[in-house]
C-alpha cells in the first residue's frame, strides 16, 4: 500500500475531525478541543510515519507502537485508529456509552484492538513509553515508541521523573510529542501554571528537541520524520508541537472553553458545516 | 510441644533476593527496576549477574511503577524493589491505572513492610498496604512468613500472569518452613492441627502463632494454626473448614486492623459461617521508633497477644 499524499491525509483529517464532534455530541460528554487540535497529529503519526502492522499485536513485536498520555483525548485516537482498520468504524458510536469498548479514557480491560495500556490520569504515559521503548531494545529491535503529552500534563512531577530517566538510560528510539496548545482545564496554562520555556526545559533534561506546527499538515509530517532521523543518537526526542486547541471548527479555536465541553444539535450542524464529509460518516 | 523449630534466622528481603536471583539464571524474560535501595532490597546478585536486565531508576518509584508497566509490553515480566511504603501508597494511582486495571504483568515486590523495619519510624512503617493492594481489581496479595517461603513465592509469582504485591521484611525471624517448597499462590497452608479455636496468620505472625500454639497447648487449649501467606485470593474454603471444626477464629498480622488479612477472614465468616473472631492487628495507629521486638510488644502484634486475643475468643463461643 502507497502512504498517502498530504492532501489524502488532510482529507482523512477531515473525517477524523467530523468523527470527533459528532462522537462528543452524541453522548453529550468528551474531550473535543484537544482532540481536534491532535488531529492532524494522530493522522500523520497512523497513516503515514508509523511503520505498524495492519492487525493488533498487544505486544507490538517488530513494529513502532503510539502511548496517549493525555487520554482525555480518546475521540480522537479511537476515530484514528478505527480509520486505521484496527476496528469497525461503525463502533465508534458506542463512544462513552454502557458495555462499550471506547471507554471515556482508553482501557485495555474491554480489549479494543489498537491499547496497550490505560491512561486518563495523567502523566503516567511517558514512564509507560520509556518502559516499552527500553524492552524493544532488549528485544532487538530496532522499531520506535511514541507518545503524546499534553502541556497542561507537563505539571505532573512523573513526567519530570521520566524526562530524567529517559536521558539517563539514552532511550533514543523514543520520541515524545507534546500537544503545546497553551490550554488547560480552568484557562490559559500561563495563568494556571506557567510552563516557563519548556524547549530549554527539556534541553536542559538532555533531551534533543525539535519545533513543530501541530495544524499543518506537511509541516507535521516533516517534523516527525526529522524526529525518526534524530533517533538511534544518544538521546530521545522531544517534539514540541504548537497546536491550536478546537482547530478546524471556528468556534472552538483557541479557547480552553470546549476542552471537556459537547456541542448542542445546533453547534454540531454549525461545525459539520465547516468539515467535508470525505470516507463517510459512521 | 511445638512441632516447629529452627536453627537459623534471617530475613525475609534476603529470601526475595534469592529467589530473584535464580530466576535471573533460570527465567531470561524476567526484569528488575530498583528505586536507590538495591542493597536494602537484597537485588545485588540479580543486578551482577544480568546487568542488561537491572534497570536503576533513581529516587522516583512513580516513574518505576509507569516503566515496569510499559516492560510488560513485549514480553517481559517487571519486578519492581523498594520498601513497601514507596511500594504502595506513594504510587497507588500509578499502580491503579497503568498496572491494576491495565492487567499488566507487574511483580511489585515490598520490604521492609510493617513496624518491624523498627527505628526508621513511622514514616516508614507501612501498616495499610495490604488493604489497599487487596482492594484493587486483578491484584494478587502474598505476604510470606519466612526466609525459604518469600523465596519460593518470588519464583512462583514469576509463573503467574497478573499484578502482583509481595511483602516482606527487614528483621531476622525463624527460618522454619522447607528449603524445597514448592509454593502454591492462594492455598492456605495448615501448619498445626487443632480443635478449639483457628488461629490465622500472615507474615512475620506466623511464628508468632506457632509460638503462641505452644504455650496454649500447655493450658489445655488445643489451637489449629493456619498460615494464610495469600491474602488475596483468600483461601475461603480453608478458612471455611477449620472454622466449622473449631468455631472460633483469631487472626494476627503486622498491618493495621481497618483492611487487613483479619478483615478479610471476617468477611468470609459474616457473608458464609457467623463465628466469633479477634483480631491481633494494629489498632488505628502510626507506629514509631524502636526495636522490632520492643514494637511488636507495644502495638499488641505478638505471641503474647495471641494467646490473650485466643483465650478471649474461647469465652465468646
Amino acid at each position: 500500500m502507497s502512504k498517502p499524499t498530504t492532501q489524502e491525509l488532510e482529507r482523512i483529517a477531515s473525517q477524523v475531525r467530523r468523527d470527533i464532534v459528532r462522537m462528543v455530541h452524541a453522548v453529550s460528554s468528551g474531550h473535543p478541543g484537544g482532540s481536534l487540535g491532535c488531529t492532524d497529529f494522530l493522522v500523520a503519526l497512523y497513516f503515514k510515519v508509523m511503520d505498524r502492522k495492519d492487525s493488533f499485536d498487544p505486544d507490538g513485536r517488530n513494529e513502532d507502537m503510539f502511548f496517549l498520555s493525555n487520554g482525555h483525548i480518546s475521540p480522537v485516537w479511537y476515530s484514528v485508529l478505527a480509520r486505521s482498520g484496527y476496528f469497525e468504524v461503525s463502533e465508534l458510536s458506542t463512544f462513552r456509552k454502557l458495555n462499550t469498548r471506547l471507554q471515556g479514557h482508553p482501557a485495555t480491560e474491554e480489549g479494543l484492538p489498537g491499547i496497550r495500556v490505560a491512561s486518563g490520569s495523567l502523566g503516567q504515559g511517558l514512564s509507560v513509553a520509556c518502559g516499552a521503548a527500553q524492552v524493544k531494545k532488549l528485544n532487538g529491535e530496532n522499531n520506535l515508541v511514541y507518545a503524546l503529552l499534553g502541556d497542561g500534563e507537563l505539571e505532573e512531577g512523573q513526567i519530570w521523573e521520566a524526562a530524567m530517566y529517559a536521558a539517563h538510560h539514552k532511550i533514543d528510539n523514543l520520541i515524545a510529542t507534546v500537544d503545546y496548545n497553551g490550554q488547560q482545564i480552568d484557562g490559559p496554562t500561563d495563568e494556571v501554571m506557567s510552563l516557563g520555556d519548556l524547549r530549554a526545559k527539556w534541553e536542559a533534561f538532555g533531551w534533543t528537541v525539535i519545533e513543530s506546527n501541530g495544524n499543518n499538515m506537511e509541516e507535521v509530517v516533516a517534523k516527525l520524520e526529522e524526529a525518526k532521523s534524530l533517533s538511534g543518537q544518544g538521546k530521545p526526542i522531544l517534539n514540541l508541537m504548537t497546536t491550536e486547541m478546537g482547530f478546524g471548527v471556528d468556534f472552538m479555536v483557541g479557547t480552553h472553553k470546549w476542552h471537556g465541553v459537547a456541542p448542542n444539535d445546533e453547534q454540531l450542524a454549525d461545525a459539520l458545516g465547516q468539515l467535508e464529509e470525505t470516507l463517510g460518516d459512521y | 510441644m511445638t512441632k516447629f523449630t529452627y536453627t537459623e534466622k534471617k530475613d525475609t528481603r534476603s529470601g526475595f533476593g534469592a529467589g530473584l536471583a535464580e530466576l535471573g539464571r533460570t527465567n531470561p524474560n524476567v526484569v528488575a527496576l530498583c528505586a536507590d535501595l538495591i542493597g536494602s532490597l537484597k537485588m545485588n546478585a540479580f543486578m551482577d549477574e544480568n546487568p542488561d536486565r537491572f534497570f536503576q531508576v533513581g529516587i522516583a518509584e512513580a516513574n518505576m511503577m509507569g516503566i515496569a508497566a510499559g516492560m510488560t509490553i513485549g514480553g517481559k515480566i517487571p519486578f519492581t524493589g523498594t520498601f513497601a511504603n514507596f511500594s504502595t501508597s506513594r504510587v497507588y494511582d500509578q499502580i491503579r491505572q497503568s498496572i491494576a486495571y491495565s492487567e499488566k504483568n507487574v511483580k511489585i515486590c515490598a520490604s521492609h513492610a510493617g513496624l518491624t523495619l523498627g527505628e526508621d519510624g513511622a514514616t516508614h512503617q507501612v501498616l495499610e498496604d495490604i488493604g489497599m493492594m487487596k482492594m484493587l481489581p486483578n491484584m494478587t496479595v502474598i505476604n510470606p512468613c519466612d526466609f525459604n517461603q518469600t523465596k519460593a513465592a518470588t519464583i512462583a509469582i514469576a509463573e503467574h500472569e497478573g499484578p502482583v504485591y509481595l511483602r516482606f521484611g527487614r528483621p531476622a525471624v525463624p527460618i522454619f518452613t522447607p528449603a524445597d517448597q514448592k509454593f502454591e499462590i492462594g492455598k492456605a497452608l495448615k501448619l498445626i492441627e487443632g480443635s478449639d479455636v483457628t488461629i490465622f496468620a500472615t507474615g512475620h505472625l506466623v511464628w508468632e502463632a506457632i509460638e503462641a500454639e505452644a504455650r496454649l497447648a500447655e493450658a489445655g487449649i488445643n489451637a489449629e494454626v493456619i498460615n494464610i501467606h495469600t491474602i488475596k485470593p483468600l483461601d475461603t474454603d480453608a478458612i471455611l473448614e477449620s472454622v466449622a471444626k473449631t468455631g472460633c477464629v483469631v487472626t494476627a498480622e503486622e498491618h493495621q486492623m481497618n483492611g487487613g488479612l483479619g478483615d478479610s477472614v471476617a468477611q468470609t465468616l459474616a457473608l458464609n459461617h457467623p463465628a466469633p473472631i479477634e483480631m491481633v492487628a494494629v489498632n488505628d495507629s502510626f507506629g514509631e521508633s524502636g526495636k522490632p521486638a520492643e514494637l511488636m510488644t507495644k502495638y499488641g502484634i505478638d505471641a503474647d497477644h495471641i494467646v490473650k486475643a485466643v483465650n478471649k475468643v474461647m469465652t465468646r463461643k
